[in-house]
């Protein structure tokens, strides 16, 4: 007996299931990384492409990838990585942007710097260092409630 | 396999991996912890980029070496990167300094490369140079603010140049190796990005009040291994311990 396999919308609804490794309220799906999906004969075939060259949690996103497709009967999985287009923040989606919001992340603006504090919404606020705890996140705070947060980098 | 192209693709992916482990020696010491966490972050773009250089080496040379193999099983003679991705740290000036002096050559060097004949190169040109404006952004602007700071961090940030500066000409250094890659379309002409760096470099001096150094000596070696400075083979002894100790240890 064969087996219907799912259709590529339903994989990608189950990826759209997998939150990021370091910011668990978005999914890959949100970020972006997940480029493409389609079946090659029998092999479910993920393209992902990295947010930064360096990240350490591009491992784990694969892994995150593979336990959540196994888990849901793919038995044939290839990953294959992606590196041109590179990945922009334009990729992230509208839902994912204001999940961040919502988590205390400013968004990336194509300005360079957040809008608005996460807090408290004032447009008062000032960067503290361009760099931050994960590589796609940048130090700032806000002038008003005077509160640090982090900034998605926009790339 | 095509010897100069894994020549050409272990120079790219030794600066970053040179540089790399240098500005990581930082972690967890440096002056105040924002800058700690940016310098953490430059180290780990720079060896990210490395992965993607030394991983592409090994597939041309077609011996079965990876990136870590690369990396961690060969001796001072067999790297390639420019001398002044090994150089010291010495105090946050020279750290920054010489991160400014790199970035300024590699943001043009990775800007030409994404025209690569090879895609290969191309995409990792492409991926690099988004990290790498970054931080060239960042290293001119401390630049910057410390050439024209106080007294003291002014002093420090002309006696870095004054230190770094024989450095710089190897950056533009052509030989047979480039020349293959050239008429192979797979990168460009060193030489013909000094123009582009030298009007960076004044207006960035410029700001910083700092005098560029009159006179143009420069060392050469290390790029392509003839006499690399006592100080990389100091560096290696940290960074390859391990795998010396414990060959292919793995986590
Ligand atoms: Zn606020």
């Amino acid at each position: 007996m064969v087996k219907p396999r799912p259709t590529i919308e339903t994989i990608w609804g189950w990826l759209a299931d997998v939150p990021d490794p370091e910011i668990p309220v978005i999914s890959l799906v949100d970020l972006g990384i997940i480029r493409d999906v389609c079946w090659q004969d029998d092999d479910l075939v993920v393209t992902v492409t990295p947010t930064y060259s360096g990240c350490p949690a591009t491992r784990i996103i694969n892994l995150d990838i593979e336990t959540a497709l196994h888990k849901r009967g793919i038995a044939s999985l290839r990953l294959e990585r992606q590196l041109s287009p590179a990945w922009t923040t334009d990729w992230l989606s509208d839902a994912g942007r204001q999940k961040l919001e919502a988590y205390g992340i400013a968004p990336p603006q194509p300005a360079g710097g957040p809008k608005q504090c996460p807090r408290c919404q004032s447009p008062d606020v000032e960067r503290i260092s361009q760099f931050g705890s994960t590589p796609c996140k940048a130090q700032w705070r806000c002038t008003s409630c005077l509160e640090p947060f982090d900034y998605f980098k926009c790339i | 396999m095509s010897a100069a192209l894994f020549e050409f693709l272990t120079r790219m992916g030794d600066n970053t991996l040179v540089l790399g482990h240098r500005v990581s020696e930082w972690c967890g010491i440096a002056p105040v912890l924002e800058e700690d966490i940016a310098l953490a972050n430059t180290a780990l773009d720079l060896i990210g980029q490395t992965t993607l250089w030394l991983s592409l080496a090994g597939e041309v040379e077609g011996k079965g070496r990876d990136a870590d193999a690369l990396a961690f099983h060969r001796d001072v003679w067999d790297f390639r990167n420019l001398l002044i991705t090994e150089q010291p740290n010495g105090d946050f000036g020279q750290t920054m300094m010489r991160q400014f002096l790199f970035d300024c050559w590699h943001v043009l060097y990775l800007d030409a490369l994404r025209n690569s004949s090879d895609a290969r190169i191309a995409a990792i040109a492409e991926k690099s140079l988004k990290e790498v404006t970054y931080h060239f952004e960042r290293s001119a602007e401390t630049v910057i603010g410390l050439g024209d700071g106080t007294e003291e961090s002014h002093r420090r940030m002309q006696a870095a140049l004054n230190r770094l500066w024989p450095f710089v000409g190897e950056m533009f250094d052509s030989d047979a190796v480039d020349q293959e890659m050239i008429a192979q379309g797979i990168a460009p002409d060193p030489q013909a990005l000094r123009p582009a760096f030298d009007a960076k470099l004044t207006d960035v001096m410029a700001k910083a009040t700092l005098a560029i150094p009159g006179d143009d000596f420069s060392h050469a070696g290390g790029r392509n291994g003839a006499r690399h400075t006592e100080h990389l083979g100091h560096m290696l002894t940290q960074m390859q311990w391990l795998q010396r100790a414990y060959p292919d240890a793995t986590w």
